[in-house]
């Protein structure tokens, strides 16, 4: 097994008094892709979530249990600092406002550096990170907005790789693209593995199967509180898997 | 049976021919009503606007334009110190109620509701503050006067002044810049906000770097709408500002905008045609005024537009 870089102990997520989820314990190992799959509303977003304290953000959110990052406590860490080394790329591609340079450069500037030449090296390394660089290398002073769907999501996440992350989160990053444009980010989450932590949430199975190197399922009964079921190499997920529930998932008999 | 059955069809189909037509007619005659009262809305519009331009243009010089009022009876001069006096009172009031009421809207909106507010007496401050700013929109103009001349004219003791009149204005057109900054927040999508989030910057770093700008149209929206507000509101000022015609030469000393010069020459000269001149000035401003706001948000929208 390899070195973990997220682990979460006994971690449970209350919503006020409704539990959402329910005793994860996991070790998700260091540059390799993790899935997390499961049935609609079973808190696989919300257990994601969890990684970069986004959950904070919420009113009413009440945890139980340990969310450790190399070992530390997540929630003795400042939550700026702890964002600024685990990125988020989100379901919908949410670009800025702004030019293509102004949005990867955005995490940089946030954290003080201000000099062009540096900045431009950034831009251009993670617009070359996220597979951008050559379809928006002449137009960077071009609005983020302006770009197709899939660019625009390929852009959040070279805005993510700028403020050089050790971990991405990605919630269904594909799930408002169309099916080309879904195999580059999948591409892209390949290469990126060699070199970042990966957590994925997606619903479709297939895609799992071909971008994670792990998979966890998580589901729900009509408790609705999610709990991990099983959490294994993808292979031996989709091929030989251990609890029922997760074989009737994932061969699609519900969900 | 069949046949029967053929005919009652027959029967069917030609009362909703008959049906149709009739609704048709209705529909054209309601379609004409309606072109009725716009042309009639419309009218109206023109009418007053293009009577007060008329007849107002024929006083308009730049002989007018250029010179100041010289006061009496007969009106004579121009007004050129109360076109001044104007830019000025719009121009300090507005210097002090757009960082109020966009800092308000900003803690209403981007703050209030924050989980970190957990205090019931912050909770009942910031639910004061929104039910205040919901009256203050509808209070009548003249009580801002009153309230401006008691405080600040009379007690305050800042006599009828640019400042309080300033003073009194900016309480007026405060609810204007909160509303119009809050709607503009709230139109900025929270996916911003959170993915601004997610890279590491703070709260604050996220609403100046990016809920603002985002916002900006909105708000400028707002402040231009105040600007207009200034430009024609009259009693207001009447009872704060005086109405002196001499140029003021500092926040303490008082002065006459067009609106109110407009006033004193309707009421206490016999120069209706120089009153309406200054209506015709006033007109022309406030329509600039519209056509900026239109100009200023589609300019800035255009960027944020495509959020998708």
């Amino acid at each position: 097994m390899n070195d973990t870089k997220l682990e979460t102990i006994n971690y449970s997520l209350y919503y006020g008094k409704f539990r959402a989820l329910k005793d994860i314990s996991i070790k998700i190992p260091e540059n390799k892709v993790t899935a997390l799959i499961g049935p609609s509303g079973c808190g696989k977003s919300t257990f994601l979530r969890s990684f970069n304290r986004m959950n904070d953000l919420i009113t009413g959110v009440r945890t139980e249990g340990r969310v450790l990052i190399d070992g530390e406590d997540i929630f003795k860490i400042d939550p700026v600092a702890l964002r600024q080394n685990v990125g988020m790329v989100f379901q919908k591609p949410n670009p800025f406002p702004k030019s293509i340079f102004d949005n990867v450069a955005y995490g940089p500037r946030v954290t003080g550096l201000n000099d062009r030449q540096k900045l431009e090296e950034i831009v251009e390394r993670s617009l070359r990170s996220a597979a951008l660089w050559d379809e928006v290398k002449d137009n960077l002073g071009k609005s983020g907005l302006d770009l197709s769907g899939g660019q625009q999501q390929r852009l959040c996440i070279a805005r993510a790789l700028a403020v050089e992350p050790t971990v991405i989160l990605m919630d269904e990053p594909a799930a408002s693209l169309d099916p080309i444009a879904t195999l580059k980010i999948e591409d892209l989450i390949h290469e990126l593995s060699a070199n970042y932590t990966i957590v994925i949430v997606t619903h479709n199975m297939q895609q799992a199967g071909r971008v994670s190197d792990f998979t966890a399922f998580i589901y729900t009964d009509e408790t609705r509180t999610g709990q991990l079921v099983e959490f294994d190499k993808t292979k031996t997920i989709f091929t030989n898997p251990r609890d029922q529930r997760t074989e009737d998932y994932i061969t699609g008999r519900f969900g | 049976m069949l046949e029967e059955r053929l005919s009652e069809i027959a029967f069917f189909h030609k009362a909703q021919a008959q049906s149709l037509k009739r609704e048709h007619l209705r529909q054209k005659i309601w379609l004409g009503l309606m072109w009725l009262v716009g042309l009639i809305t419309v009218s109206i519009l023109i009418l007053v606007v293009g009577y007060v331009l008329v007849q107002g243009g024929k006083a308009i010089s730049w002989e007018f334009l250029a010179t100041s009022p010289k006061g009496g009876i007969s009106g004579e001069g121009g007004i050129s110190t109360t076109i001044a006096t104007t830019f000025y009172l719009v121009g300090l009031t507005l210097l002090i109620a757009t960082p109020l009421g966009v800092g308000a809207a900003v803690f209403l909106i981007e703050y209030a509701g924050e989980q970190s507010i957990s205090s019931k007496f912050l909770r009942v401050v910031i639910g004061v503050a929104n039910f205040a700013v919901e009256i203050l929109a509808g209070i009548p103009s003249i009580i801002f006067g009153l309230f401006g001349y008691a405080l600040f004219v009379s007690t305050l003791n800042f006599g009828f002044s640019l400042l309080s009149a300033a003073l009194a204005g900016a309480c007026l057109v405060l609810p204007t810049i909160i509303r119009t900054t809050e709607e503009a927040l709230l139109a900025v999508p929270d996916d911003y906000r959170r993915g601004s989030l997610a890279l590491g910057a703070t709260k604050w770093q996220t609403l100046y770097r990016i809920v603002l700008p985002a916002g900006l149209p909105g708000i400028i929206t707002g402040v231009i709408l105040s600007v207009g507000r200034v430009i024609s509101e009259t009693a207001i000022f009447y009872v704060t500002l005086g109405g002196s015609y001499h140029l003021p030469n500092s926040i303490m000393d008082g002065g006459r905008t067009l609106a109110l010069h407009l006033y004193y020459l309707a009421m206490d000269t016999r120069a209706f045609d120089k009153a309406m001149g200054t209506g015709a000035v006033l007109v022309v401003m406030i329509i600039l005024i519209n056509l900026l706001i239109d100009l200023v948000s589609r300019k800035l929208t255009a960027g944020v537009r495509k959020v998708r």
